[in-house]
């Protein structure tokens, strides 16, 4: 058996007849065993309400969804045994110390801190030595380790990441994609999802997901790959006027402000040249422009433009 | 087991380690007790009084320095007609005035009936009450001494005869009203909060994806409630019997085993308001609102339920603390045994398995 997860065409619904907020509308994918797989998507998109019904937490409207081969609906007990959780938000004991809380999951999952520190010994090795202050006292990055100390103290052999790194400073968030990547290695499945899409490429595959729709699953560079038409950077003194005439182009695609650069996405090939004299004609001065390998924003931006 | 006792010393840290949940645990039954121990009381004591002796015979002045000897009574001035007692109640210079009729002595001797009148100044109806009860209870007093040994009893009107608390003592009734209210305050609030702040704070969501029963997580949490409840109820006994004077009558051991079957009612309601509220406030509303006031107003403990209108006495029977308010009346201050509360414990128990038949059926293995 070599599926971890496996989700057919769930739906969530949320509210009441009057007004019903759809959450997931039918959505579709596996994750093979021992995969890291990363589901991407704005806040908003059913990450949340996605990864509650894979951890049993809720019960889907439609289609159904196996973890480690049970049900979510009907073998929730399995389940639970079985994976790890650590949801967006923090949610451990702040009144308790680091110590304390290890030691109370590892006790309710029926184990022993040192029977699996193996697993977490990289990563609790970095909080150990405030071990004994609450962990509401800690910071962001640290809280995060002991969250994930204490999701993985069974070793689960499925372990789901509800928005880890959300709130997190870049570092501790580099931090822990590594530390994500060596209990891969250990074997174990992990979902992960994230808002922040240069994180997908630390995935082993991914979903693009957006109200409730996945559009799209692949590699990383599978995605990037998919991505047929050209892309232009383009740079000018006056920003707000270069977008608006960029829409004005005939041959544009697409185009939106990325960073310190408008993004352009061309209808065809070669078009650079005609775009750069289009823009000239206009008077824009320090005009930059240059192709570009569209990254996994561009991506999402593309499939949410084709999806509409 | 292990993970039980996991979750306990777990529940033990989240009180300890935190002050307010701590003085609401245990200081709060001191103060409540203190408070309607002494504050509130409804006991007087040296209340200046008058006496309007028309006799003036042996046995008015004798029933006088008998008023004048309790320490309830200050007679602050004696009268001479119906229009002084007016002006003196007038002046609010006295609570109460006692009127003794003329030949009270001879009438009291001869016909072997006398008549004593009590006037009293009703703006403070409580007050008005106590004294009128005090003075009852003198004069009864006083005809029993001087009716005893022989045939023929003599008789004084306003008689009445005062039960168990003969001086109306406050802290009587006041004591198994604040156990009561005590109880349902620690057991019931405190639980349906603790066990609601875990949804809140995203606690509950990590609990449940794991392999512990999610009843196992919830009873776990009420056990550290059971156990400091019983060290309250050891604390209000002994502050009501060695500093408020409150006799323990009837026998200790089902005392406390009735404050337990109450103390475990009370869990089982906080379970069940936990249930089926997900916000601490709406635990603290309902908690508050819904059980804790009908504890204070129904129970018979501030207010008489006899004189409430129909439709609040139907309404009091479902208020677990009406029932356990008699249990400890009729055991602490009564005396009696379990043949005289059979009824009322065989209520409580029957609340004790509704409440926990209900939160069992509510409680959601899952988020929504």
């Amino acid at each position: 058996m070599s599926t971890a997860v496996k989700a057919d065409n769930l739906e969530k619904r949320y509210g009441t007849k009057k007004e019903v907020t759809h959450a997931l509308k039918g959505v579709s994918f596996e994750v093979e065993r021992g995969e890291l797989f990363g589901i991407i998507g704005p806040d908003g998109a059913g990450k949340t309400s996605l990864f509650r019904i894979l951890t049993t937490l809720l019960v889907p409207e439609g289609g159904q969804a196996q973890v480690d081969g049970y049900d979510v609906v009907e073998d929730y007990r399995e389940i639970r045994k079985r994976v790890g959780y650590m949801p967006g938000r923090f949610s451990l004991y702040q009144d308790l110390t680091v110590e304390e809380n290890l030691k109370f999951f590892a006790t309710i999952f029926h184990t022993t801190v040192g029977e699996n520190y193996d697993l977490i010994k990289d990563i609790y090795e970095q909080i150990e030595p405030f071990k004994d202050r609450k962990a509401g006292k800690l910071s962001g990055g640290m809280k995060q380790k002991l969250a994930l100390s204490c999701a993985l103290i069974h070793r689960p052999s499925v372990l789901f990441l509800d928005e880890p790194t959300t709130g997190v400073d870049a570092v501790s968030r580099k931090e822990f994609w590594e530390m994500l990547r060596k209990l891969k290695e250990q074997g174990i499945t992990i979902l992960v999802s994230t808002p922040y899409m240069d994180e997908a490429s630390l995935c082993d595959r991914v979903a693009l997901i957006q109200t409730g729709e996945i559009m799209s699953i692949n590699t990383p560079e599978g995605i990037i790959r998919d991505f047929e038409n050209p892309l232009v950077a383009v740079k000018a003194d006056n920003m707000f006027r270069l977008l608006k005439d960029l829409q004005s182009f005939p041959g544009l695609f697409d185009s939106y402000a990325f960073g310190e650069y408008h993004h352009a996405v061309l209808q065809k090939e070669n078009q650079q040249q005609e775009l750069q004299a289009y823009l000239q004609e206009q008077q824009h001065e320090s005009l930059e422009l240059q192709q570009i390998k569209p990254d996994v924003e561009d991506c999402f931006i593309a499939l949410m433009k084709t999806d509409s | 087991m292990k993970q039980f006792i996991s979750f306990v010393r777990k529940e033990f840290y989240h009180i300890f380690r935190d002050p307010r949940t701590m003085f609401i645990l245990l200081g709060m039954p001191v103060i409540l007790v203190v408070i309607f121990g002494f504050a509130l009381t409804n006991e007087v004591k040296n209340a200046d009084i008058a006496v309007f002796d028309q006799s003036k015979d042996e046995a008015t002045s004798s029933l006088i320095a008998e008023l004048q000897a309790s320490r309830y009574f200050n007679i602050e001035k004696r009268l001479r007609s119906y229009q002084e007692v007016e002006e003196e109640f007038k002046k609010g210079n006295i609570k109460m005035a006692v009127v003794l009729p003329p030949n009270f002595g001879s009438d009291l001797l001869h016909l072997h009936n006398a008549q004593v009148q009590l006037i009293a100044d009703a703006s403070d109806p409580n007050v008005a009450n106590t004294l009128t009860n005090y003075a009852a209870a003198v004069i009864l007093d006083f005809q029993d001494r001087i009716t005893d040994g022989r045939n023929l009893p003599y008789t004084i009107t306003t008689q009445f005869r005062m039960l168990y608390n003969p001086q109306l003592k406050g802290a009587y009734s006041f004591v198994p009203g604040v156990m009561a209210m005590v109880l349902m305050l620690v057991c019931t609030m405190m639980t349906a909060i603790t066990i609601v702040r875990e949804k809140e704070t995203g606690t509950m969501e990590v609990l449940l994806v794991s392999p512990v029963q999610p009843m196992k997580i919830v009873t776990a949490k009420a056990v550290p409630y059971l156990l400091l409840s019983l060290i309250n109820i050891a604390t209000i006994l002994m502050l009501s019997y060695f500093v408020l004077d409150v006799p323990i009558n009837g026998s200790l051991t089902l005392l406390v085993l009735q404050s337990i079957l109450f103390t475990v009612t009370s869990l089982a309601l906080g379970l069940l308001i936990s249930a089926i509220t997900d916000s601490q406030q709406t635990a603290m509303f309902i908690s508050l609102t819904g059980m804790f006031l009908p504890a204070l107003m129904l129970s018979g403990f501030m207010f008489p339920i006899e004189n409430m209108p129909t439709i609040l006495q139907l309404l009091s029977h479902l208020v677990p603390a009406k029932w356990y308010y008699i249990i400890v009346r009729s055991v602490m201050i009564k005396g009696v045994g379990m043949e005289a509360v059979w009824k009322e414990t065989l209520i409580l128990s029957g609340m004790l398995l509704f409440f926990l038949f209900m939160s069992i059926k509510k409680f959601k293995i899952r988020l929504a």
